[in-house]
């Protein structure tokens, strides 16, 4: 098992990490363009034009390039062969400079972590400089249109044959499925399994190949960003089976975890511009509401104060995780709880900038008037992916009541 | 943007918490705090007695008035393990008057009762009137000059444990200015005294008729103090407050869980169904905000503007949390749930009673909105 050598490297020289901090944030404020002339997706699940593609494209290239995507993995395959503290410390560069997203989302935080976990060295040199330069983009292939949070039941069917494995099915929700050269794929090698999660299968799958067709979906902002994947008799090679077969569950659960950060190494896939909750106190602080400044009025007044408290309360229940007396009773209760959380405060505070700009909530993307160019608007639309996707908000209920709260299953 | 306070948690606290855990678990089972709900004093002297020679009382109080020189974070994890166990007694009312004296007394009053209080003597405070009014500077009983001293006149509400008390400090107008006076037990006239019924039954409170009190002119607290002392008294009180309402929503939802994983109706275990899963997981992770918000309070409650505003946070959400909670507990029990002898109603009571002290989650958040969202 090889390990990134970012993580296993002993001292960090201060002042060098200093002066690399000192450097990355004077290549992001020069570098990150405030305004490229067309709307630019917070999250790498939203793009959904080629212009929007290309452009995010071209940028992570350019970061990578100047050394801030990749700094801490395997100089050998391509990365930056330095502690994961400097890429951590470009990666908060990126955040506070609001800078646009590293596109190949999946690459970064998925594949490329799972590839040097259990992967060959022949697999790292193959996937990873591509990953990082974004030349090879990447698509995650779980959900299926009969199962989205149950997604132990995948049935996409793969059949072995020679050095071959022949994909039967289809997948759904492949975020930037049009343009992926590779999808990590679960796929059902026996379907007659003890259990469900015992007849699934990982696998590297190369999507431009006789067989694979990708749909483009129109999600309810009217954009795209999406698509749903087919495959008909699609023919991949054996060699891109991760792990044994009947092991793809597992292998799966090791990619979630390499996405909540529990092993470190990160490649810096930072994927959302971050939303501030008291971004939406500067923007009541331009509106007016039935002809007063929304600060005047005491309903809306509190409705924020609400919205900081539950802000810096979500903020502190993140810090808690380090003082271990404070979790003693319910170890993984706040760790399974960020999620539902979080995703559910996004959609609710978005929904709430909307109200604030009164009349002029009624104007979408697109029109002139719009406040902020409809960011709100379309930011709560689009944060339902968040509480709808990674397992829905229900089903983020179901597993803390039995899994922090210990209620029966049925 | 302000900081709204960090988190940070001390050895101390954890020992305390540890020790504070045990005890209230063991000497307050729920049989003797339904026992002590009938007792007219309202707890045990015994566990009083014990609570002092663990050094509880003198937790707060500075090493020079013989206190364990510690500060109000300290007392947090305490308080919020008393409010999970139900234990009764005087502590939050004597840690309130010490505080009181701490910040407003003179040299010498904080020399005579600050030792005595560290040891274990009751104090407490007397602050609420006729009004409501929950701006402790908001004073209509008086204080007067006389030759024998300051003859008091008025009527006080809500003291909690004056039976038990030794002393009680008074809000009372002086010279046209807010000021605090302490009354002994011995300045008190027959009739003085009258307990009243208040929501939460493992309290005790009183109302305090202070015409024909006189205390001599050495009972006046610092005058020059007042103001900053009962601004002062406003925050320690919901912060203790907000750790009791912690320490009562955990064990409400425990208490909640421990029936839906045990209760049968349908031929299912009633936790098992989606409609009472969902609201108890909203229940606990309202819990949790707030006890996050409450560690930050103690952890920063000296840090001048951030203390204030952490210390409201906490008691809205705890407000919030602790309703919700304690409300959805009555309801799951089902029949059971609408008798006395269900222990959910002890905890909806023990939750408006805290959000009716201090303030509730409406007024903390508008005062946040001024503190933090300037026109």
């Amino acid at each position: 098992m090889m390990k990134h050598d970012g993580v296993l490297m002993g001292k960090v020289n201060p002042q060098e990490l200093d002066e690399f901090t000192k450097e990355a944030d004077a290549w992001f404020a020069a570098n990150v363009n405030p305004d490229p002339g067309f709307m630019m997706p917070l999250t790498f699940m939203e793009v959904g034009t080629d212009q929007q593609f290309e452009f995010l494209r071209d940028w992570q290239n350019k970061v990578y390039e100047a050394g801030y995507l990749g700094a801490a993995w395997p100089s050998e395959y391509g990365g930056g062969g330095l502690d994961q503290a400097f890429q951590d410390a470009a990666t908060e560069a990126m955040r506070r400079h609001q800078a646009p997203i590293m596109l190949n989302a999946i690459g970064l935080n998925w594949t490329g972590p799972l590839l040097m976990d259990i992967g060959t060295k022949a697999h790292c040199e193959k996937h990873i400089k591509g990953i990082l330069s974004a030349e090879d983009i990447w698509c995650q292939g779980f959900s299926e249109p009969d199962n989205g949070s149950d997604l132990g039941n995948a049935q996409l069917r793969a059949v072995r044959d020679g050095d071959e494995y022949v994909l039967n099915g289809s997948k759904i929700w492949t975020t930037q499925g049009n343009y992926a050269k590779y999808m990590i794929l679960l796929a059902r090698t026996n379907p007659d399994a003890p259990n469900k999660y015992a007849g699934l299968s990982f696998f590297l799958a190369p999507m431009k190949i006789p067989g694979v067709e990708t749909r483009p979906i129109r999600k309810l902002t009217g954009e795209y960003g999406f698509t749903q994947t087919f495959f008909a008799d699609a023919r991949i090679p054996a060699d891109g089976l991760m792990g044994k077969e009947g092991e793809g569950w597992q292998v799966a659960m090791k990619t979630l975890e390499y996405e909540r950060g529990v092993h470190g190494g990160q490649a810096g896939g930072y994927m959302m511009v971050p939303m501030d909750a008291f971004a939406v106190i500067d923007l009541a602080r331009t509106l007016q509401r039935d002809g007063a400044p929304v600060m005047d009025d005491p309903v809306m007044r509190d409705t924020l104060v609400e919205f900081m408290i539950e802000a810096q309360s979500l903020k502190l229940c993140q810090t808690r995780g380090a003082f271990a007396p404070l979790n003693e009773e319910r170890p993984f209760g706040l760790a399974l709880s960020g999620k539902l959380m979080w995703t559910e405060f996004a959609r609710r505070i978005n929904e709430f900038a909307i109200t604030l700009q009164g009349t002029k909530g009624g104007y979408y993307v697109g029109d002139p008037n719009a406040i902020e160019h409809g960011l709100w608007t379309r930011g709560y639309l689009n944060a339902f992916s968040a509480t709808i996707g990674g397992g829905t908000s229900e089903i983020q209920h179901n597993i803390i009541a039995e899994h922090v709260l210990g209620l029966p299953k049925r | 943007m302000k900081d709204l306070g960090q988190l940070g948690f001390s050895e101390a606290q954890g020992d305390l918490m540890e020790v504070a855990k045990r005890f209230c678990r063991d000497q307050s089972p729920i049989q003797k705090v339904r026992a002590l709900m009938e007792d007219d004093l309202g707890h045990d002297p015994d566990v009083w007695n014990e609570m002092a020679a663990l050094g509880w009382l003198s937790i707060a109080i500075p090493e020079e008035y013989e206190g364990g020189g510690l500060g109000m974070a300290e007392i947090v994890p305490i308080m919020e393990q008393m409010g999970r166990y139900f234990l009764a007694g005087p502590f939050f009312s004597t840690s309130m008057a010490a505080q009181a004296l701490l910040v407003g007394g003179t040299e010498v009053q904080k020399q005579n009762y600050l030792p005595k209080i560290a040891a274990g003597s009751v104090a407490t405070l007397a602050l609420s009137e006729q009004s409501g009014n929950w701006d402790l500077t908001a004073i209509t009983a008086r204080a007067s000059h006389t030759d024998q001293g300051l003859a008091l006149s008025g009527e006080k509400f809500f003291v909690r444990d004056a039976a038990a008390a030794n002393w009680i400090i008074a809000s009372v107008v002086l010279d046209d200015k807010a000021a605090l006076v302490l009354i002994s037990r011995d300045d008190l006239p027959e009739g003085a005294l009258r307990r009243e019924v208040i929501i939460d039954e493992t309290k005790r409170a009183f109302a305090l008729k202070l015409d024909g009190i006189t205390v001599p002119k050495s009972a006046l607290l610092d005058p020059a103090q007042a103001e900053a002392t009962l601004a002062h008294i406003h925050l320690c009180a919901n912060l203790l407050s907000t750790a009791e309402m912690c320490g009562g929503t955990q064990n409400v939802i425990d208490y909640t869980l421990d029936y839906l994983r045990t209760r049968k109706q349908f031929g299912r275990t009633i936790g098992s169904y989606q409609a009472l899963k969902h609201p108890s997981v909203d229940a606990y992770t309202g819990y949790e905000k707030a006890r996050s918000l409450l560690y930050s309070a103690a952890h920063s409650f000296n840090e001048q503007g951030t203390g204030e505003i952490a210390t409201r946070m906490a008691k809205a959400q705890a407000d919030t949390a602790y309703a919700y909670a304690a409300d959805r507990s009555i309801q799951f029990h089902g029949g059971f749930g609408f008798t006395y002898e269900c222990d959910a109603q002890l905890y909806r009571r023990s939750a408006i009673w805290h959000a009716s002290q201090y303030g509730d989650a409406a007024y903390h958040r508008k005062k946040l909105a001024a503190l933090l969202l300037p026109s």
